[in-house]
């Protein structure tokens, strides 16, 4: 699992290479956001949450049984909108309200 | 603070604060915060990430395992951690903790921090010591209470990597311009740590930081073991593989006394995804189920070690896979399941969508991960005494590497955070520094038994002996070496998986195996010195290698030492399979003469008496 950058999306603002907890996120000679060893991600999912455009795709290795689906996350105000995208272009929205508790 | 130049392209920045934190996670910033809003002291926060998304909290957590509810007291949660750890728990750093949970949480709460309550406003309670919350925001909280106090400095992105230390009646050793120390005993007991060195990861400079006190606040030992997805996903693993025990390290080098290192951590977890199982077996109550369909816990217990144990024994006997039985479970639970996952572990909700099979259809399967040194959930860390002041002067340990006080997790690490920032500041105050380590033993009560009872013959690298700066630089210059560090890294969790008790043998370990290990560990860091860094990336990982091989090294004396099996899976030992009433007592290290050296201690027990002093 780990994460995958759309250089198409990033705006090189460098808010994920701040967040990133390994430090593995860095800004390329192309002013765009690269990650430095894919297998180093941890999951923890803090650039997507830092992404102001949505440009990080977090997905799961072959290994733990990823078959291609990406999800990324979206802030809109007290909510995080969690959307997964799976490889025949069916989606899926998860919503959490951050001023509601886990019930488990 | 100043800025100078040492080479080409190295610059040096030097800085005096009074007080340094090293390590800006749970701990860390709740001290940092506490000393900024109850002091005028200047404190330097030194974080290896962003303390706004750094550490075990990066992705959240979904709740706070350490709230005492129920007309429980502080002094039943002593007794239960006492129970699960088989005794070897100081009661009285317990007690300290205990005390503090309920407050810790409060003020959380009014920081902004979502818990679950009843009609009535009270807190929904798992159990008796359990809140759920809503904890994917915890770590900004924490971060953003931190940045509100003027007093306090953050500096993200740089890794520290050495106290400094003052021998007695000598003047500072270590910098750039010290000369190699005489003594090279690694005593400090006389001496003084006034500061660290350290190197920023976003640029070509090095860091000398001076201070009157320092805290050490960072977290527990990751990726010391081969992880259970050795391959593309080898990081997704329990705690994060950025924590690599730095604390730890830096403190063993510069001779602090650590203890119960042996007491190893090992997770249950959903398989693949290492996403917590707690949520579902408790959450839900989800049962463990076997490969034949039958249901093994009663079997066990359901203790974390016993659940484990329990999964590790079906599984040898060919009644594997193991499962947590959640087939069944409503869609409206399975949905609930979704988003707790989504604020703490979102790698197992991506998992179920995107297997097309939710929890409630499938029943989820389960493994434990590799084994952990972590002072927060097991009792591995610095010996320190009640007010968190480590055996070295000057320095303060609180959260993971604290040691003696399992089942802390996050309340135990902000109670712990905010004893030590007391510590600091009325020892500030006074201007004494902390206490010489003879009479801290005898003020915690433990029997003057600290003689050393039996040497390892691994090498560990002493603390800043010469010049650390111009060890930095020569992984830039004179390396030499066709081996990388990535390379040796997967030589060390290797060596630990197959010698030193890793998921390859069932966690088991002997006594012939462990000194394999130790050998071959203090090969890898012979040649950790010759690793080759192209950039300050570069030097980190070799710096976060050098880091776990020295916890390795003290690790395996630990596990060495205490020639009983007092905890499954934990302390597998094979040797000696039973628990042995002749080691109730702390297995204790310190390093001296560049090696490992173990000594025992008493047990510390509180009576109902001096409890009822408090």
């Amino acid at each position: 699992m780990s994460v995958a950058i759309n250089k198409s999306k990033c705006i090189g603002c460098g808010r994920c290479t701040e967040a990133c907890p390994g430090n593995l996120l860095w800004i390329g000679e192309d002013r765009k956001a690269y990650i430095k060893d894919v297998r180093d991600c941890w999951g923890c999912t803090s650039c997507i949450k830092e992404c102001p455009v949505s440009a990080i795709d977090f997905f799961l290795g072959a290994d733990i049984g990823g078959r291609g689906s990406v999800m990324t996350v979206r802030k809109d105000g007290q909510f995080n909108d969690w959307e997964i995208v799976k490889p025949d272009g069916e989606k899926k929205t998860i919503i959490v309200d951050s001023k509601s508790s886990n019930r488990y | 603070m100043s800025e100078k130049k040492t080479s080409e392209d190295f610059t040096i920045e030097k800085i005096d604060t009074d007080i340094l934190v090293i390590g800006g996670g749970t701990a860390g910033c709740y001290a940092a915060e506490y000393i900024g809003e109850n002091s005028g002291y200047r404190v330097v926060v030194a974080e290896k990430a962003d303390i706004k998304r750094s550490g075990c909290l990066a992705a959240g957590v979904n709740a706070l395992n350490a709230y005492i509810s129920g007309g429980h007291t502080p002094k039943d949660y002593v007794e239960y951690a006492r129970k699960d750890a088989e005794g070897i728990v100081r009661d009285d750093l317990l007690l300290t903790i205990a005390e503090k949970v309920n407050a810790v949480t409060r003020d959380l709460e009014k920081k902004g921090l979502v818990i679950l309550k009843d009609r009535d406003g009270n807190h929904v309670t798992r159990g008796w010591r359990n809140v759920k919350i809503n904890g994917e925001n915890i770590k900004p909280l924490l971060a953003e209470n931190v940045y509100s106090q003027k007093n306090v400095r953050v500096i993200n992105h740089i890794n520290i990597t050495d106290l400094k230390y003052q021998k007695k009646d000598q003047s500072s050793h270590g910098g750039q311009k010290a000369k190699a120390s005489e003594d090279k005993s690694g005593d400090l007991r006389n001496g003084k740590i006034t500061g660290a060195f350290g190197f920023s990861i976003r640029e070509r400079k090095f860091y000398e930081i001076n201070a009157r006190a320092v805290l050490v606040a960072t977290g527990g030992a990751a990726g010391l073991y081969r992880p259970n997805n050795p391959g593309f996903s080898r990081h997704k693993m329990w705690y994060p593989p950025f924590n690599t025990g730095a604390g730890y390290a830096m403190g063993i080098r510069a001779g602090a006394e650590m203890t119960t290192l042996e007491n190893r951590f090992v997770a249950l977890r959903c398989k693949d995804t290492i996403a917590p199982t707690g949520t579902i077996a408790q959450g839900v109550g989800a049962k463990q189920l076997n490969s034949k369909g039958e249901i093994y816990e009663t079997k066990y217990g359901i203790t974390t070690p016993e659940r484990i144990y329990g999964t590790v024994e079906e599984k040898r006997a060919g009644r594997g896979p193991c499962y947590l039985k959640t087939e069944g479970i409503s869609k409206e639970a399975e949905e609930d399941l979704y988003k707790a996952y989504l604020n703490m572990a979102p790698s197992q909700t991506l998992k179920w969508i995107e297997s097309g099979k939710g929890p409630s259809e499938e029943n989820v399967e389960i493994e434990g991960t590799e084994p952990y040194v972590v002072g927060g959930h097991t009792a591995g860390g610095y010996w320190v005494d009640t007010e968190r002041r480590t055996t070295l002067n000057g320095l303060y340990a609180a959260g993971d590497v604290a040691g003696g006080a399992p089942q802390k997790y996050v309340t135990g690490a902000l109670a712990e955070g905010e004893i030590a920032a007391k510590t600091i500041i009325a020892d500030l105050d006074k201007n004494t520094g902390s206490r010489p380590v003879g009479e801290f033993t005898e003020d915690t009560g433990i029997r003057s038994n600290g003689d050393l009872t039996e040497t390892e013959n691994s090498s560990v690298p002493e603390i800043a002996d010469g010049d650390v700066f111009f060890k930095y630089k020569k992984h830039f210059t004179e390396a030499e070496t066709p081996l990388t560090c990535e390379q040796a890294e997967e030589a060390m969790q290797k060596i630990m998986d197959e010698y030193a008790g890793g998921i390859a043998t069932d966690y088991r370990y002997n006594e012939t195996g462990l000194d394999i290990a130790s050998t071959r560990i203090a090969d890898l860091v012979k040649l950790s010195d010759t690793l080759k860094a192209d950039d300050i990336y570069d030097l980190l990982k070799i710096y976060e290698l050098k880091d776990r091989l020295t916890v390795c090294l003290a690790l395996i004396a630990h596990m060495k030492a205490r020639k009983e099996t007092r905890w499954h899976i934990f302390g597998e030992n094979a040797d000696h399979p039973e628990k042995d009433e002749k080691y109730s007592c702390y297995v204790n290290s310190v390093l001296r003469d560049g090696k490992i050296q173990v000594l025992y201690r008493s047990l510390v027990k509180d009576t109902p008496e001096s409890l009822n002093r408090r």
